[in-house]
C-alpha cells in the first residue's frame, strides 16, 4: 500500500505529473475493477497546478466515491439511471481537496447509490477483494477501500450510511472513518439516507486518514445539518492510551461472530490494556433491535430521496415519451438496478397510509432507545471497542441471493450511523489469510479519542504493514 | 402479508413500473423483510420520543442574500431532452 509521506516524497523527488500519471498506470492495470471513472485528463491538468498549490496534500493522488459530485468527472452513484451524468459543481469535499492540491484521480465503484454491503450491485459489476479476487470487498465502498489496498492511490473518500466506509476498511484490510454526523458536509453527496450518512476518509493508516479527514471536515453553510467549527484533529495521533477507559458491548459479540474475529477484536483490547488502558464490559441492551430500525429509516429516506430521478433534469430518458406517469414509471423501472427498486418498494410501503405509525415512527423511537444505549455506555468510558465486521470478507454471490442475510451482516455497524457518533475501522488480525477490522467507536465530536487510541493500537501492532500481494 | 396485487399498488406509488413476472418474487422478498421488521413490535417505546435527527440544531437561518448560482446553460446541460432552454417533460394531462 502507498502512504502520503511516500507519495509527498515522490512529488518532490520527481513531479506530480509524474506520480499522477504512474498512479493512472496502475489503475488501468487493476484486477479489481476499482473505478468506474478514470479522470484522463483532468488528472495531469490538476497535477500540474498542483504545484503552485501550498496545500497539504499537493500532487497526492486520490479516488472518489462515485456518489460524492465532482465537477465535469462524470457521477454515477454506480447506477444505470446516471450513466452519462456530469456534475456542474463539486461537492465540498472536492472543494476542499482541490484547495488542499490533492488530485482527483476518478471515481470509484460501488453498491448503486450505496445500497449494499458487498459491491454487488453496481451496475458496472462487483469490485473483487484484492486479498482474494473471490471475495468481496465490502461495501457499499468497495472501491473506495480496495484501490487503497490494492496500492494504486494513497487515499480515498466513501460514504458511510450504515458500515459502508467501515465494512470496506474491515474487509480490505485498511483505515476508515465514519465521522460524528454534521462534521463533514454532504453538500454535493448523492443521498441514500440523508438523517444517516456521512462521507468518510479512507488510507492505508491511522495519520494518513486523519491527514485526509482534517483536509474534508469542517462547516459548509449549504449543508443544514454542518456543524460550525473547525478542529486540528491530527493533534489526536498521540502515542498514549494511558488512563483510557475501553467499554466492550457485549452484544457486539453475538450470534454468528467469527470465532477468529472475536479471538482479534478481544486480544487487541488485552494489548491497549498493556499499553495503559483499562477495559470494562457494558450492555447496550437495544443492539438487536438495530438492524430493523435503520433498514426502516434507510429504505423510507431512500424513497423520498430517490423520488428525484424522473430523467427530466438528468439521467436515463427513453425515446419515445407517453404521458407523466407511464414516462416517470418506465424510465426509472429500466435505471434502478433490483435492490434499489427493493428499497425503494419497502420505503414507500412503510411510509405509506396505515403503515407509518407501524414501522417509519416506531423505528425511529427505537432509535431514541438505542442513541440512549450508547450515550449510558459512553458514561463510564471513552470508546467502545467491538468487531467492525462479525466475520471475514464473504465469497463473492455467497450472500447477493437472499437480501434479508446480506442485510444481516450490518449488524455491528448500523448502531452507529443510528446515534450519530463516530466510529473507525482498522486491522487488527487475520483469519486464513482475511483482514479482520476493530471498531472503536466514541462520543459524539469526540474524533480525537477514537484516533488516539487507533493510532496508539497501530504503533504498537504490525498488522497496518501488511499488504495483499496484487502483482 | 403483502401479496402480488399489493406490490402492485406500491410500484404505482413509487412510480416503478412493475413487469406481472417480477410481482411474486418482490411479494416474497418484501415479506420476508417485513416479518423481520414486526421485531420492532417487541419494545416498549410507548414513554419515547421519536429521533428525526441525532443532533439538537434547530432552524438554521442564513441572510437572505443573492450569491452566485449555475448559470442557464449549466443548468439544464445534463438534461436529456430540452426545448427553447426549458426542461422538456412529457404531458401531465
Amino acid at each position: 500500500m502507498i502512504t502520503v509521506s511516500q507519495t509527498l516524497e515522490n512529488v518532490r523527488d520527481s513531479s506530480a505529473k509524474e506520480v499522477v500519471s504512474q498512479c493512472i498506470e496502475r489503475i488501468e492495470a487493476s484486477k479489481f475493477n476499482t473505478f468506474i471513472t478514470v479522470a484522463k485528463e483532468s488528472a495531469p491538468e490538476a497535477a500540474k497546478k498542483s504545484k503552485n498549490i501550498k496545500g497539504s496534500l499537493a500532487g497526492v493522488p486520490i479516488a472518489i466515491k462515485d456518489n460524492i459530485s465532482t465537477k465535469g468527472i462524470r457521477t454515477t452513484c454506480a447506477s444505470g439511471i446516471l450513466g452519462g451524468y456530469v456534475p456542474p459543481y463539486d461537492a465540498h469535499v472536492i472543494e476542499r481537496l482541490k484547495e488542499a492540491g490533492a488530485v482527483i484521480v476518478g471515481k470509484v465503484n460501488m453498491d448503486e447509490f450505496a445500497m449494499g454491503t458487498s459491491t454487488e450491485t453496481s451496475h458496472y459489476g462487483p469490485t473483487l477483494n484484492p486479498w482474494d479476487i473471490k471475495r468481496v470487498p465490502g461495501g457499499s465502498s468497495g472501491g473506495s477501500a480496495a484501490t487503497v489496498a490494492a496500492g494504486e492511490v494513497p487515499l480515498a473518500l466513501g460514504s458511510d450510511t450504515g458500515g459502508s466506509v467501515r465494512c470496506p476498511a474491515s474487509f480490505c484490510g485498511v483505515v476508515g472513518l465514519k465521522p460524528t454526523y454534521g462534521v463533514i458536509s454532504r453538500y454535493g453527496l448523492i443521498s441514500y439516507a440523508n438523517s444517516l450518512e456521512q462521507i468518510g476518509p479512507i488510507a492505508s493508516n491511522v495519520a494518513d486518514m486523519t491527514h485526509l479527514f482534517n483536509v474534508v471536515a469542517g462547516h459548509d453553510p449549504r449543508d443544514s445539518t454542518s456543524v460550525p467549527g473547525e478542529k486540528d484533529y491530527t493533534n489526536a495521533l498521540v502515542d498514549d492510551v494511558e488512563g483510557l477507559t475501553i467499554g466492550v458491548p457485549k452484544e457486539y459479540f453475538g450470534e454468528g461472530i467469527d470465532q477468529a474475529v472475536e479471538k482479534s477484536v478481544r486480544d487487541s483490547v488485552h494489548r491497549l490494556e498493556d499499553l495503559g488502558a483499562s477495559w470494562q464490559e457494558v450492555e447496550m441492551p437495544h443492539t438487536k433491535y438495530a438492524l430493523a430500525a435503520y433498514y426502516v429509516i434507510a429504505m423510507s429516506e431512500a424513497s423520498s430521496n430517490l423520488a428525484r430521478f424522473d430523467g427530466m433534469r438528468y439521467g436515463l430518458r427513453l425515446e419515445k415519451d407517453h404521458d407523466w406517469h407511464t414516462t416517470y414509471s418506465e424510465i426509472r423501472s429500466q435505471g434502478f438496478g433490483e435492490e434499489v427498486k427493493r428499497r425503494i418498494l419497502l420505503g414507500t410501503y412503510a411510509l405509506s397510509a396505515g403503515y407509518m405509525d407501524k414501522y417509519y415512527l416506531k423505528a425511529l423511537k427505537v432509535r431514541t432507545l438505542i442513541k440512549q444505549d450508547f450515550e449510558r455506555a459512553l458514561k463510564s468510558t471513552d470508546v467502545l471497542i467491538a468487531p467492525t465486521m462479525p466475520t471475514p470478507a464473504f465469497k463473492l454471490g455467497e450472500k447477493i441471493s437472499d437480501p434479508l442475510t446480506l442485510y444481516m451482516a450490518d449488524v455491528n455497524t448500523v448502531p452507529v450511523n443510528l446515534s450519530g457518533v463516530p466510529s473507525v475501522s482498522l486491522p487488527c488480525g487475520f483469519s486464513n489469510g482475511l483482514p479482520i477490522g476493530l471498531q472503536i467507536m466514541g462520543k459524539h465530536f469526540d474524533e480525537e479519542t477514537i484516533i488516539r487510541t487507533a493510532y496508539t493500537f497501530e504503533q504498537n501492532t504490525e498488522f497496518h504493514t501488511k499488504a495483499p500481494e496484487v502483482a | 402479508m403483502i401479496t402480488t396485487k399489493d406490490v402492485e399498488h406500491i410500484g404505482w406509488l413509487a412510480r416503478l413500473k412493475m413487469e406481472e413476472e417480477q410481482l411474486e418474487g418482490y411479494a416474497d422478498q418484501l415479506n420476508s423483510v417485513l416479518d423481520y421488521f414486526g421485531q420492532l413490535d417487541e419494545v416498549d417505546t410507548r414513554e419515547v420520543e421519536p429521533t428525526y435527527h441525532v443532533l439538537e440544531m434547530n432552524n438554521v437561518f442564513r441572510d437572505d442574500k443573492i450569491t452566485d448560482c449555475l448559470t442557464r446553460d449549466e443548468a439544464i446541460g445534463n438534461a436529456p431532452k430540452t426545448q427553447d432552454g426549458y426542461f422538456k417533460a412529457p404531458r401531465i394531462i
